[in-house]
């Protein structure tokens, strides 16, 4: 898998989590995903931007543009230097909420897109990355 | 790797011309499927003779067997072109791969009379074969794909032109599913429906399946998350058509309508969406 | 501080969402309507969506609340102008959206509201009489 272009933001503020979306947006629009195609990934993007804020206490977020063979698609990748988080599974499930709510935050990014992938343990912090390909 | 010495290919294309054009083009005539007719014969000597001048400019330095290398590009632009155009216009494979291949045997007998130094001759056929074959090739390659694009653009046509959204009333929109039903069709189908359900300002869409012999999970599941959608955004959708068959079908795959108003026929549904948006049909009084 | 505007017309409450919400500028709307909603008792409220072209779990949650708010208060509430790729999206990402009605657009909102509020003047509380609008 080849990584083309990229662009990479803090996420510090709720405005920050609004940045990253808008960005995400551009670059759906640039690879020619259609309409739902592109709400469905930002959608995710603001999921996991405002788990990266509210629960990893800020970090960053990289939106990549991957390609394998003839599919292009948009990764997103979401790492904090928060808590971690401890149960995993727990986590995933659907209006599972720890101070707040993560509610459907990971669950709802995962079927959102097409590959779901998480790493994260107590006191490591959390990297989330989706990918979504165009077309799928 | 370009030939140490140098090629004669270049002179010979230029100083043969016109008999390798007539040569090649006999042959190329003689492989058509159908009959050319006056245009056609002029495109082709067009395209034949500018062919010829780009194999001669890029045989320039010396025959070049990969034909991936920059002193092609040329060549390989005309090429597309020209696969591109015969895709599009329903030549066959055959007949497109054949504007090459048939160039070589007048182009070697042109080489076999100029050539006399046995080494030099089997050098020339050599490289000359290898790079027309391989031009060939890539040809038809080409060719393949923008048969491609026209067939996915074509299936895009069809597939608008057998699933229209029709307006029953105000307010009542209809969308008769014809055929059978495959997970990315019905993704496309579904989202012209929302479209049109915002556009036409219809609170009720009536999906009618009568002509969907089967239903899969997929599919199921997209209607489902149809309906689902429609009411999201304020509107309703009711299911018609459902055949004994698709019903015992959609039991077994154990998705779960009863979210869903269905009715048997499209005529029951049109009945309760009259009614479910205060729509009344009175009868005319005879002799009046 | 930027805000988004409320008006009130005809004895209702109409909010427009014209801008791409952080959090912070979604929970001022709800804490600005629920106190407009006390300050002016309207008869209903109505929120129109139709410049987002994203609602993920967060502002779906603050439309709910104001949703549940509103009826404290004896107000009912009616999103108007969901766009078809959002529906679409939040019915993927498997967002309830409890207790919220939906129309198409404004006109249709309104008639909704004032069809729940006759239906409620004759004695219907429960709304049954009325087939106006979707509630999920």
């Amino acid at each position: 898998m080849q990584v083309a272009s990229s662009e990479s933001f803090e996420i510090q503020s709720s405005e920050d989590v609004v940045i990253v979306r808008q960005a995400v947006r551009r670059h759906a629009v640039a690879l020619g995903f259609n309409l739902v195609d592109q709400t469905k990934i930002v959608t995710a993007a603001s999921e996991l931007a405002r788990n990266t804020l509210l629960h990893g206490g800020g970090g960053s977020a990289a939106v990549e543009t991957v390609r394998t063979g003839v599919a292009a698609g948009l990764k997103l990748t979401f790492v904090d230097e928060g808590p971690g988080i401890a149960d995993i599974d727990l986590a995933m499930k659907d209006g599972y909420t720890s101070k707040g709510g993560m509610g459907l935050g990971l669950g709802g990014a995962k079927r959102l897109s097409n590959e779901f992938e998480i790493d994260s343990a107590p006191g490591k912090g959390t990297r989330v990355a989706i990918i979504r390909w165009k077309g799928l | 790797m370009p030939s140490s010495s140098k090629s004669r290919l270049p002179e010979i294309l230029k100083s043969h011309e016109t008999d390798l054009l007539q040569e090649w083009i006999e042959s190329q005539k003689k492989s058509a499927s159908r009959k050319i007719s006056a245009a056609d014969e002029k495109l082709l000597l067009s395209q034949s003779r500018e062919f010829l001048s780009f194999l001669r400019q890029a045989a320039q330095t010396g025959v070049d067997v990969d034909i991936e290398s920059p002193t092609w590009s040329a060549v390989r632009d005309f090429l597309v072109a020209l696969a591109g155009s015969r895709a599009k216009g329903g030549f066959t494979s055959t007949e497109t791969a054949v504007f090459i291949l048939s160039l070589k045997e007048p182009l070697f007998n042109k080489l076999r009379t100029n050539i006399q130094d046995p080494a030099a001759l089997a050098q020339e056929f050599w490289t000359a074969t290898l790079a027309l074959d391989r031009l060939g090739l890539f040809t038809m390659e080409a060719y393949q794909r923008t048969r491609e694009e026209v067939i996915s653009r074509q299936q895009k046509e069809l597939l608008e032109l057998s699933t229209p959204v029709v307006r029953l009333w105000e307010n009542i929109l209809a969308l008769p599913l014809i055929g059978t039903l495959d997970s990315s069709r019905t993704q496309v189908v579904m989202q012209n429906l929302l479209e049109a359900i915002v556009s036409t300002r219809s609170d009720i869409a009536i999906i009618d399946i009568t002509g969907v012999p089967t239903v899969d999970t997929l599919v199921a599941q997209h209607l489902l998350k149809t309906v689902a959608a429609a009411r999201l955004m304020g509107a309703d959708c009711i299911i018609s058509g459902i055949r004994p068959q698709i019903a015992q079908t959609i039991i077994h795959l154990g998705v779960d309508l009863s979210a869903v108003t269905t009715k048997a026929t499209m005529a029951d549904a049109f009945q309760l969406a009259l009614k479910r948006t205060g729509a009344t049909i009175t009868k005319a009084v005879a002799g009046k | 501080m930027e805000r988004i505007p409320i008006l009130s017309v005809s004895g209702f409450l109409l909010v427009s969402i014209q801008v791409d919400m952080h959090d912070r500028l979604a929970l001022t709307l709800q804490d600005d309507l629920t106190e407009q909603i006390v300050a002016r008792g309207p008869r209903g409220v109505l929120i129109d969506i139709s410049a987002l072209e994203m609602v993920d779990s967060f502002i779906g949650r603050m439309l709910s609340n104001i949703a549940n708010m509103a009826k404290l208060l004896d107000a009912e509430t009616v999103v108007v102008g969901m766009q078809p790729s959002v529906a679409i999206t939040l019915v993927e990402l498997g967002m309830p959206m409890r207790g919220i009605r939906t129309a198409l657009d404004l006109e249709k909102g309104l008639a909704v509201l004032r069809s729940i509020a006759h239906s409620e003047n004759q004695n219907d509380p429960h709304g049954e009489e009325d087939d106006a609008g979707s509630v999920l």
